[in-house]
């Protein structure tokens, strides 16, 4: 999936802090003396959310991502080159470094995803609201993303929104949810068909005598 | 000490060493493309494969340490598949545009293609494309030849200290790319042409100039500045096509500076070709013949009285001619000659009272580091490199005192004022206790803090409190050879600054000005001086002179400099002189016979002997001398606490007549340097 950015552009704002300081600080002392360019990984995310926050606070439909002044002034907390930051924020596809939707919608398209039919959910969202993959929509809301494997093939297909997993998935499904996401009526996450974690989809087949005395059926 | 075997070769090497070094001692070529000897070691390209016994897999032999009892194949089967599966990797996404690549014929990538790689390409699909970039206005960049071997952003990084690459994105999206549009504003970034192995960065100036294997390679000596870096001329025809770096571990390792690399388009420009007469009733400079232009300097230093006759060697002046002038004034009687046109006003006893003492790799035995005057990264900045080196490996302390300067490692500024250095002498604490508690202190004083006017007392200062680690920079390339061959005043005559108030206030006939344009000659020189100048290119000192004639610059001649350390070296010719132009010491020979004192030598090789027999020292070449420091005078006088420290040449691309004349060294100093200033003036006007 290619990332889009552009750090020249009109929306990046010209200065960035964090309000939480003592959470920064904090974040820092996690790491050993002297290897605290480490925690430049936590100190973007925690940058990303924090434009996530005020954004909503704002009233604006835009979610969480991270401007260039951020990552200049984490570069200038950590003592490292800016250049750096960037290469960081620009490899790992959690960081977004362009505005992206108050829902960040992204499609897990690997293989096991892939075989139960991730394509068709994919192209059902995208036809729905009407834009492809790496864009957002007018209002602002969603942005689609197609990602690598997010670690719930046994639920495939599946979809990452915000923080949160949807799985067992199918055109009708996510349609539903994104309905319902707009509508900001609450959505269960999980599995969509009702099945408890990762468990078999008819039920368990084996170990169901524990499984009951657990009260997990 | 781990002991393995390589191809059945048994090797015994040093711990830490890894398998490609081991293979490479024992002379088994490995390919690689990431790996740099001087870099840091990623490991990324993966083309240094190697089979190692008990390995499930083919390892890196780059960042896989020796270890005892291994056994290493580099040429099984199993390799040669892994690395032709390697190569094709790297091909599918490098475009089969050889033919106009400029790195053709010298490309780690095509030779290793063609010696590793297989005999097709079973790739069908779109090549990705990568949008140039605009690093360096002498670096030309096609993006889309990268791959992503990641030696740039390291040797930004590591060697030059401006991080500004970086490899961004990843999968097939990953370039090379600086942040949000910066250049690479470094004095080196010449060398990122050399350490990229493809085609991707390539030199501007030469872009699309010629094939390397049109080009005549002639090995020889730099002189930008005082180091006498190792350079190879590379030419075609009677052109300059290029200058390289050479090897040389005790002077500049593998790299050379943008002005060493990119003012030979400077060698072209503003020559002098032929001899120039001012003609008395218009008062411009006329074209003229050898005969007529000797005629009238030997007329007119026949006819002056020799206490008014003067003589000075500029910044770029050999050994040889500097020796053939001296010569020739003293024959006839003139003792006011002087090679230090900027004024240095030091007269120092013996060679080690103004070299280089502890040598340029010395630097890497310093455990305190103290400059003094000077600013390494504008002086010598390959020298800089050297301590910025140490620096990174050992964390050396430093120090300096002396005009601001933006250094690309940790320093402690103690100030601009020599009244600094005074209470540098008598302090106890912070880096003073450092540096004088280190077994080997090393203080680096700058030519430019001894042409003041107090230069003896801040001689005298740095020799007390530097002891045995004394150091001189000199910043030009031949003021070593003329301290040499004392190309200075002779028995009571006149030093350079005496010369030019003499000269302002009419008490000297004739001056001889022998490669000078440093100075500001319509101040420095009275109208009544009759100005002869040698040199080769119509700069500062050809524009004020009555009569010019024309030498050749320091790829035209075979001839000896002498660097900062004290090291002699020969430098090599590697184009004819343009026009009627004359080795220097050739137009000095035919003077004195015009004259009449003809010098006794009729060859380069009877004068070289007749330089041998007085210094023989210079006879060493390529030597580090332990010259012999004298003992330190106590009453040195006092320093002028009036005056800061300040830098003769503020701008490091426009030092000497060469580089004025180049195009490319006028971009460097528009991007780099002026740029800068109006950036710092704007501010400073907003702030005010």
């Amino acid at each position: 999936m290619k990332k889009h950015y552009d750090l020249h552009a009109d929306y990046q704002p010209t200065d960035f802090s964090f309000i939480d300081k003592k959470k920064v600080k904090e974040i820092i002392s996690r790491y050993p003396k002297g290897k605290q360019q480490s925690a430049v990984m936590p100190l973007l995310d925690f940058a990303q959310r924090q434009v996530a926050e005020e954004n909503k606070k704002a009233g604006s439909p835009y979610g969480g991502w991270i401007p260039r002044a951020a990552m200049d002034k984490i570069a200038e907390i950590l003592d490292m080159p800016e250049v750096k930051v960037y290469e960081v924020a620009s490899f790992y596809s959690m960081y977004n470094l362009e505005p992206v939707g108050k829902y960040l919608v992204q499609f897990c398209g690997t293989t096991p995803c892939h075989l139960c039919g991730a394509q068709d959910v994919i192209k059902a969202a995208e036809n729905y609201l009407g834009i492809s993959l790496g864009e957002t929509t007018v209002d602002g809301i969603f942005t689609l993303m197609e990602v690598e494997c997010l670690g719930a093939c046994v639920n495939a297909p599946m979809v990452q929104i915000n923080d949160d997993y949807y799985e067992d998935l199918t055109p009708e499904i996510m349609i539903q949810i994104l309905d319902d996401l707009k509508a900001g009526k609450k959505v269960s996450i999980g599995s969509q068909t009702g099945r408890r974690c990762s468990m078999s989809a008819c039920g368990p087949t084996t170990l169901s005598e524990q499984a009951k005395k657990c009260g997990v059926v | 000490m781990p002991k393995l075997t390589i191809d059945g070769i048994e090797i015994e090497v040093e711990a830490g060493t890894s398998i490609l070094q081991a293979a490479e001692q024992l002379g088994i070529e490995i390919p690689r493309f990431c790996y740099h000897d001087r870099l840091s070691v990623p490991a990324n390209c993966r083309m240094c494969l190697v089979e190692l016994e008990g390995a499930p897999k083919p390892v890196a032999s780059c960042a896989m340490a020796c270890g005892d009892n291994m056994v290493v194949k580099t040429s099984s089967e199993r390799v040669k598949k892994a690395r032709s599966g390697v190569m094709e990797f790297l091909l599918i996404n490098h475009p089969l545009d050889c033919p106009i690549c400029d790195q053709g014929g010298e490309c780690d990538l095509q030779d290793q293609a063609y010696a590793y790689g297989g005999d097709g390409s079973r790739y069908e699909e779109a090549k990705r494309a990568v949008s140039g970039k605009d690093i360096s206005p002498v670096i030309k960049t096609f993006m889309t030849r990268c791959i992503n071997c990641t030696r740039c952003v390291r040797f930004v990084e590591e060697i030059a200290g401006v991080p500004v690459l970086g490899q961004m994105n990843r999968g097939e999206d990953a370039k090379i790319d600086t942040f949000v549009g910066r250049m690479v504003e470094s004095e080196l970034s010449g060398n990122l042409v050399d350490v990229c192995p493809v085609g991707a960065l390539t030199s501007k100036p030469y872009n699309y100039k010629a094939r390397p294997w049109e080009l005549k390679k002639v090995e020889t000596i730099d002189v930008m500045d005082g180091l006498g870096c190792n350079i190879r001329v590379d030419v075609r025809g009677n052109e300059v096509m290029r200058v390289l770096p050479r090897l040389h571990e005790e002077i500049n390792e593998e790299w050379i500076d943008d002005k060493t690399r990119y003012s030979y388009d400077g060698l072209k420009k503003n020559r002098l070709d032929r001899p120039y007469v001012r003609d008395v009733s218009s008062g411009k400079l006329r074209e003229s013949s050898w005969e007529e232009a000797l005629s009238v300097v030997a007329g007119k230093l026949k006819e002056a009285d020799k206490s008014k006759i003067g003589a000075m060697a500029g910044n770029l002046c050999d050994v040889e001619a500097m020796m053939a002038l001296k010569d020739f004034m003293v024959s006839i009687g003139c003792n006011n000659i002087d090679c230090r046109v900027d004024g240095m006003n030091i007269l120092p006893e013996n060679r080690g009272d103004y070299l280089f003492n502890a040598g340029i790799a010395g630097i890497e035995e310093a455990d305190a580091i103290l400059l003094v005057g000077t600013n390494p990264r504008k002086d010598a900045a390959i020298l800089n490199a050297r301590i910025r080196k140490h620096w990174l490996n050992k964390n050396v302390p430093i120090a300096l005192i002396g005009e601001y300067a933006e250094l690309n490692y940790d320093y402690e500024y103690l100030g601009d004022n020599p009244a600094d250095l005074k209470s540098f002498k008598g302090a106890r604490t912070g880096f003073a206790k450092i540096f004088k508690d280190a077994k080997n202190p090393m203080l680096i004083l700058g030519s430019d803090a001894l042409t003041r006017s107090d230069a003896a007392a801040i001689y005298g200062l740095a020799r007390e409190i530097a002891g045995e680690g004394f150091n001189v920079l000199h910043k030009v390339a031949s003021r070593v050879g003329g301290l040499d061959i004392g190309f200075l005043p002779q028995k009571d005559g006149m030093n350079a600054i005496d010369m030019f108030e003499a000269s302002v206030s009419g008490a000297l006939d004739v001056l001889y000005l022998f490669g000078v344009d440093e100075v500001n000659l319509d101040l420095m020189v009275g109208r009544n001086t009759f100005v002869i100048y040698q040199g080769h290119h119509g700069d500062h000192g050809a524009m004020r002179a009555d009569v010019v004639l024309p030498g050749v610059a320091y790829t035209e001649k075979e001839a000896i400099y002498v660097n900062t350390e004290g090291r002699s070296q020969l430098s090599r010719k590697a184009v004819c002189a343009l026009g009627d132009a004359k080795e220097d010491w050739k137009i000095i020979r035919a003077l004195s016979e015009k004259y009449g004192r003809k010098l006794p030598y009729d060859n380069i090789l009877q004068l070289r002997e007749r330089i041998f027999a007085d210094y023989p020292f210079l006879a060493e070449f390529d030597v580090k001398p332990d010259a012999k420091m004298s003992k330190i005078i106590k009453n040195y006088g006092e320093i002028d606490k009036n005056q800061k420290f300040y830098s003769l040449t503020p701008d490091f691309y426009m030092t000497n007549p060469i580089c004025r004349s180049s195009k490319v060294m006028a971009e460097c100093s528009n991007r780099f340097v002026k740029s800068k200033e109006e950036i710092e003036t704007k501010i400073s006007g907003a702030a005010e």
